[in-house]
């Protein structure tokens, strides 16, 4: 569990109202540490996709400030800030009309890497991803949703970013497929040692990816532990969803914490 | 007479008029892409000015186009000539076509597709030309094809200001009260429709199977 060094990530006071409307997300404080997995948990309207997107700047706060590598995102640069950032969704987002090894390398391309360094990299992130190197000249139209979902993944490992954000990268997809990329993806957290931040309203899938939970409510962060804090926890907010989760839970956690 | 035989015998003045149409329309048309495209790309950046431009190329062609024409004689520099009169007018009849399409175009590109490349640090300049233009080429394509047919269409009208153009028979066929004159305008007129939009059509579907 990664608990030394400067976090990578800091939320401080933050708070975000869009225009017109009332506050979405108060008085947010957390800090995330480098090289650790922290899982924002919560229903829909909880604010966690929010908050997930006030790291990359997609959203801009409203007040307080977040800090990203030790300097506020106001002051980054905004498309460095996010090439430094590796961005995974549910609906994956792939383009259309560039084939898998065109959305792969893309931004290695935008960054004008030479073209040997690219075709390498493309392999190494295939081959990480588990996806076959044939694949890399069709188009997503082609692929099933798993793949895609491995597509999108590399494409955000593309350019080695030290930091990813995923957005229920895995809730669009089959229960069996889902439980594969979901375990694929434990272990690739742990090789690469990245700071992720992962977006879930799947309690067994923050047992098992995460190494802290963020469990957020209504736009409030209301609790804030460990996986094995989270599961022991007598908290009745926590207790309530890891009772929602069933009888398999532990299993699942234990699993997770080979 | 027969039309065919009245189109033989004026073989040369056909040619000359088709091409004379075929100008008009082009030109315009050039002036439209130019003028359309960027206007449709411009009103996706700044959603308070869609409805104003859209709105106002919707009135424009609401304009019956002889009105327009006469709209146009006292302005400047256009009003001097005819060709530019006609020009002027084709061209603001081609813009709502083009301007909505490609803001439909650019609008229906996947909200997910241009989260991901936001997300990932594309420039606006990036997301426009690699992915929501190439995108949303199809459906500009379509507005272009639309924009021309009812172009070659119209360009017709532009004899009636000395412009012209294969309008030019019809307006003398009219007057002469002669079915042959008549047609040997519209004929080749209709079939330049047809051309155009058969060519874009092959456009457009190459374009759609990306």
């Amino acid at each position: 569990m990664a608990s030394t060094g400067q976090s990578a990530i800091e939320f401080r006071n933050v708070a975000y109202q869009p225009d017109g409307s009332r506050e979405i997300l108060h008085e947010l404080n957390l800090a995330v540490a480098a090289g650790e997995t922290l899982i924002l948990l919560g229903r829909s309207g909880s604010g966690k996709t929010t908050s997930l997107k006030l790291i990359n700047n997609l959203v801009v706060p409203s007040r307080g400030e977040i800090m990203v590598e030790g300097r506020s995102t106001r002051s980054w640069d905004i498309i460095q800030l996010r090439r430094r950032i590796g961005y995974v969704i549910q609906e994956v987002g792939l383009f259309p009309h560039f084939t898998v090894e065109r959305n792969i390398t893309l931004i290695p391309r935008l960054e004008h890497w030479p073209a040997d360094r690219i075709q390498a990299r493309l392999k190494e992130l295939l081959a990480l991803v588990g996806l076959d190197p044939e694949l890399a000249s069709r188009h997503p139209r082609e692929l099933s949703g798993g793949q895609r979902q491995r597509v999108g993944v590399a494409r955000a490992l593309a350019a080695d970013p030290p930091i990813l954000l995923m957005d229920e990268p895995f809730g669009a997809l089959d229960p069996i497929t889902r439980a594969d990329l979901q375990s694929e993806f434990a272990a690739l957290e742990k090789r690469l040692r990245k700071t992720v931040v992962f977006v879930t309203h799947d309690v067994r899938e923050a047992l098992l990816l995460g190494d802290r939970i963020a469990l957020m409510e209504g736009g409030r962060l209301v609790a804030l532990a460990t996986t094995a804090e989270f599961l022991r926890s007598t908290d009745p907010l926590i207790s309530a969803y890891v009772r929602s989760a069933g009888g398999s839970l532990h299993n699942t956690a234990l699993g997770g914490e080979r | 007479m027969s039309v065919w035989h009245f189109m033989v015998q004026n073989r040369a003045e056909v040619f000359e008029l088709t091409l004379e149409h075929l100008w008009l329309v082009g030109i315009s048309m050039l002036f439209a892409i130019l003028i359309g495209i960027p206007l449709g790309i411009l009103i996706t950046r700044w959603p308070v000015l869609d409805k104003p431009v859209l709105g106002s190329a919707n009135i424009i062609q609401t304009i019956p186009s002889l009105a327009l024409f006469g709209f146009l004689l006292p302005a400047p520099w256009f009003g001097e000539r005819a060709d530019r009169m006609a020009i002027l007018a084709l061209t603001l009849y081609a813009l709502l076509p083009l301007i909505r399409n490609t803001y439909v175009g650019i609008r229906g590109v996947d909200a997910a597709v241009v989260e991901a490349a936001r997300g990932m640090g594309m420039t606006d300049r990036q997301l426009l030309f690699q992915v929501e233009l190439p995108l949303a080429l199809g459906v500009i394509i379509a507005g272009v094809r639309v924009a021309s047919v009812i172009s070659v269409g119209l360009a017709t009208i532009a004899a009636a200001i000395g412009a012209g153009g294969l309008g030019e028979f019809i307006f003398r066929g009219l007057a002469m009260v002669s079915d042959a004159v008549i047609l040997t305008g519209a004929i080749p007129a209709a079939l330049l429709a047809l051309l155009a939009d058969f060519l874009l059509g092959l456009v457009e579907k190459r374009l759609q199977r990306v």
